[in-house]
C-alpha cells in the first residue's frame, strides 16, 4: 500500500514538472517592402534574419514554438494596413516586425494598437513613432530621424556647415527627417536658408539641385533614402555641386546605397548608423551566417536587418519569461520595457517608456576606393555616440506615454 | 538680371534647359511606343522594361568583357532588340488580329517576369555606373552649371528622334512600313516581305528604349524598378501626342519636359502629376491626342 502511494506521489510529482514546461506557442510576421525601393534594406534579408534569430532562441528553450510569415506592403500605407489587419485577426499573428517605409510603419502602428497586439519597428525612421505618434503596443527598434539628425547633422555644423539647404522627400520620413535636422541645425547655431519637397521616387533631381546650387547653403541636406539618395548623390557628382565647394550630408544612407553608388561616388559622405557588418569579428560571423540562412550573396546585410534578429530575440526572452497562455500586446512590451535588453549584435540597452530602443549610434565617413580592402569594406569609425546621447530624451518626445 | 513670377530669369532659364533635357528623355522613349502601335497596333507595356534591360546590359557589357559606355551604346541596344525580335517571333505576331487587350496583357506580364529576374539577379539597390571620362565636367553657361553630360544627352536625343520621323516619313523603307501597316496583303501581293519587316519594327523600336536605357544608366540609379516609374509617364506622353504620332510623341516628349521642369519650381510636390493633369485635359478636349490622325 505505501509502496503503490509512494509511486502514485513520484507520478504526480512528474506530470506537475512537464506541465510547467508546457508550449509557449507564438507567430511572427515580417512585413517588408519584398519588390521595390527598399528590398535590399530590409526585404529577404529581414526575413533571412528573423529565421536566425528564431532558430537561435529556439535551440535553448525547446518548450518556445515560433511560426513564422512573411509579406509584401510595396510601399503603400493601405496595402500595409490591410496585410497587418489580416495577420492579426484572421491568422493570429502575435508579433509584427520591419516595415521599412515610415509612411506604412504609422498606418501599422495604430492597427497594432487597437487590435492590442504587438509591432517591432526595425525599418521606418520616423521619431513620431516614439513621439506624438506613440502608443503602448509599439517598439521602435534600430534607428529613427532623431538619432539620424543628431549623428551627421550635429556633426557637420560643427565642422563649419552653417547654412543649410534641404532635399526632401515629400512623405512621413522625409518630413520627420527635415523637422528633426532643422531643430539640431537652428539649436548648434545653423541656419536654413531654403528647402524643396520632392515626391517619393523622383528619378531626376537637377531641376532641384540647381535650386540648392542657387541657394549658396554651405551644406545640403538630402532628407530622403534608398534609390532618391542615390540618384540625388549621382546627379549631384554630375552637376558639380562638391567641387563648388558644397557639402552634401546624406541624412539616411546604407551600406546597400554605398553599394549600389561605389565609392568612387560616394567616397567622404558622413553618415550615422547603429551596426556595421564590418565592425568586429561577431558581426563578421553573423553575416556569415545570413548568407547561410538564404540572403542574397554578394549583398550584405544592413542595421535593419540586425533590428529584426535583435528584436525577436528580446520579444522572445520575454514572452518566455511571461510563461505559457494568451497575453495581449501591451502587457508583453511593458515586460520588454522593463527588462534590459542584451544580445550579440547591439550589445547592452535599454527600451524606453515612450518604445524607443537605446543603444550606440556610429558616426562613419566612407572610404576612398584605395583604401577598401575587400567587398563591402565600406566605412571608416569616426565616432562612437553612446545610448544616452544618441536618442531623444523622452520628456522632449511628445509621447503621451511620458507622466509628468 | 529681372524676375519673373518671383524666380530670377536665370534660375527660370536653368530650369528650362534641366526640363528640355528631361523631355529629351521622354521623347526618345516614347518614340519607341508610337512608332510601336503607330506601325504595329501593339501597346507594348513592356517598353520600361526593356529601357531597364538596356542599362543593365550597359553595366554587365563593363562588368565582363570591360567595354566602356561608347560601345554599350551600339552593342546593348543591339542585344535588347534581338530579344524584342525574338518575341515578337514567338508571341506578338499571334495577337496581331486580336483586340488591342491581349496585346497590353502579353506584354505587361512580360515587363513584371524581366523585373522580377532582374531583380533576383542583381538586387533592388542599384547597381554603380559612371560618366564616360570624355563627357564629365561641364561648362558654366552663366545663368546655370551645364554638365556635359546633359548636352550631350540633347543632341543625341534630337539626332534620333528627327531621324527616325525622317525615315517614316520621307524615304521609300518607311513607306513600304506605313504602307504595310494599313494594308499587309496588297503590300505582300508586291513581293515585300511585310513579315519581315514588322518584326524587325518591333526590334527597332524595343532598340530605341535600349539606347535611352544606356543613356540613362550613368546619370539614374540602375536598378529593376527605374523603367517601371518612368513608362506610365511615357504612356501619358505617347496618349498627349496622338497614339499614332511620331511626330507627336517627339514634340510633346519635349514639351512635357519643360512643363514638368517650370513645375519643380513653382509647385515641386505636384511634379509627378502635372503630366496626368494635362492627359485628363487633352482627352477632353481632343480624344485623338494633340497630334492623333486616327478617330
Amino acid at each position: 500500500m505505501k509502496k503503490t502511494m509512494g509511486l502514485a506521489a513520484l507520478a504526480v510529482m512528474l506530470a506537475c514538472g512537464t506541465a510547467s514546461a508546457q508550449q509557449i506557442n507564438v507567430k511572427i510576421g515580417v512585413l517588408s517592402d519584398m519588390s521595390s525601393l527598399y528590398a535590399d534594406i530590409g526585404g529577404p534579408g529581414s526575413v533571412a534574419a528573423a529565421k536566425m534569430a528564431i532558430a537561435d532562441f529556439t535551440k535553448d528553450h525547446a518548450n518556445v514554438k515560433v511560426e513564422l510569415i512573411s509579406g509584401d506592403h510595396q510601399n503603400k500605407p493601405d496595402v500595409g494596413s490591410q496585410i497587418a489587419n489580416q495577420w492579426f485577426d484572421v491568422d493570429k499573428v502575435d508579433m509584427l516586425i520591419d516595415v521599412p517605409n515610415s509612411g506604412v510603419a504609422l498606418a501599422v502602428s495604430e492597427v497594432a494598437k487597437q487590435k492590442n497586439k504587438i509591432f517591432i519597428v526595425s525599418g521606418a525612421a520616423a521619431s513620431t513613432l516614439t513621439g506624438a505618434k506613440c502608443n503602448a503596443n509599439t517598439v521602435h527598434w534600430t534607428y529613427d530621424t532623431w538619432m539620424l539628425a543628431n549623428g551627421t547633422g550635429k556633426a557637420m555644423v560643427k565642422t563649419g556647415g552653417d547654412t543649410w539647404f534641404f532635399l526632401t522627400a515629400d512623405y512621413a520620413f522625409g518630413h520627420a527627417l527635415e523637422a528633426d535636422t532643422s531643430a539640431v541645425v537652428e539649436k548648434n547655431g545653423g541656419k536654413i536658408v531654403g528647402k524643396v519637397r520632392a515626391p517619393l521616387n523622383t528619378n531626376d533631381f537637377s531641376s532641384f539641385l540647381l535650386q540648392a546650387q542657387a541657394s549658396k547653403a554651405k551644406v545640403i541636406g538630402l532628407a530622403n533614402a534608398g534609390g532618391d539618395t542615390i540618384n540625388s548623390i549621382k546627379q549631384a557628382a554630375e552637376f558639380g555641386i562638391v567641387k563648388g565647394g558644397q557639402k552634401l550630408a546624406g541624412l539616411l544612407v546604407f551600406s546597400s546605397d554605398v553599394n549600389a553608388l561605389g565609392l568612387q561616388t560616394a567616397q567622404g559622405l558622413s553618415l550615422t548608423e547603429t551596426w556595421y557588418w564590418d565592425a568586429n569579428d561577431t558581426n563578421r560571423a553573423w553575416t556569415k551566417r545570413w548568407h547561410e540562412a538564404g540572403a542574397a550573396a554578394g549583398k550584405f546585410p544592413t542595421m535593419i536587418h540586425a533590428g529584426v534578429y535583435a528584436g525577436i530575440l528580446h520579444y522572445l526572452k520575454a514572452r518566455l519569461a511571461m510563461g505559457p497562455g494568451e497575453h495581449d500586446g501591451k502587457s508583453v512590451v511593458a515586460k520588454m520595457k522593463s527588462m534590459p535588453t542584451d544580445d550579440v549584435l547591439f550589445g547592452k540597452g535599454t527600451i524606453d517608456v515612450t518604445g524607443r530602443k537605446r543603444h550606440d549610434a556610429y558616426l562613419f565617413e566612407v572610404k576612398k576606393p584605395s583604401e577598401s580592402k575587400h567587398p563591402g569594406d565600406f566605412y571608416t569609425l569616426k565616432a562612437t555616440i553612446p545610448a544616452s546621447e544618441a536618442f531623444r530624451d523622452p520628456k522632449d518626445s511628445g509621447c503621451s506615454l511620458v507622466s509628468g | 538680371m529681372f524676375e519673373i513670377f518671383g524666380i530670377p530669369s536665370n534660375a527660370l532659364f536653368g530650369q528650362l534647359l534641366i526640363g528640355l533635357i528631361n523631355g529629351s528623355f521622354y521623347a526618345l522613349l516614347s518614340l519607341g511606343l508610337a512608332v510601336i502601335f503607330g506601325m504595329l497596333n501593339i501597346i507594348n507595356f513592356s517598353h520600361g522594361a526593356q529601357y531597364m534591360l538596356g542599362a543593365f546590359v550597359a553595366y554587365l557589357i563593363l562588368q565582363y568583357s570591360g567595354l566602356g559606355y561608347w560601345p554599350a551604346l551600339i552593342v546593348a541596344p543591339i542585344i535588347v532588340g534581338i530579344t524584342g525580335m525574338i518575341i515578337e517571333r514567338t508571341m506578338l505576331q499571334w495577337l496581331y488580329k486580336l483586340d488591342h487587350l491581349y496585346g497590353l496583357l502579353l506584354t505587361f506580364g512580360l515587363a513584371l517576369i524581366i523585373e522580377g529576374v532582374a531583380r533576383n539577379l542583381l538586387g533592388s539597390a542599384g547597381l554603380p555606373y559612371t560618366v564616360p571620362e570624355s563627357l564629365q565636367g561641364g561648362r558654366n553657361l552663366g545663368f546655370m552649371f551645364l554638365p556635359n553630360y546633359r548636352a550631350w544627352v540633347i543632341v543625341a536625343s534630337l539626332t534620333i528622334c528627327f531621324g527616325t520621323w525622317f525615315v517614316i516619313e520621307r524615304t521609300r523603307l518607311g513607306a513600304y512600313l506605313r504602307a504595310a501597316t494599313e494594308n499587309p496583303t496588297l503590300v505582300r501581293a508586291f513581293g515585300i516581305n511585310v513579315p519581315l519587316l514588322i518584326t524587325l519594327t518591333y526590334g527597332f523600336g524595343v532598340a530605341l528604349a535600349a539606347f535611352a536605357g544606356v543613356m540613362a544608366a550613368p546619370i539614374y540609379n540602375v536598378s529593376p524598378q527605374m523603367g517601371s516609374e518612368l513608362i506610365i509617364v511615357v504612356f501619358a506622353v505617347v496618349v498627349i501626342g496622338g497614339m499614332g504620332s511620331i511626330l507627336g510623341a517627339i514634340v510633346t516628349g519635349f514639351g512635357l519636359g519643360v512643363i514638368e521642369g517650370l513645375t519643380k519650381v513653382f509647385f515641386p510636390e505636384a511634379s509627378n502629376t502635372v503630366i496626368f493633369v494635362i492627359m485628363a485635359i487633352v482627352l477632353l478636349v481632343r480624344p485623338a491626342g494633340l497630334f492623333g490622325r486616327r478617330g
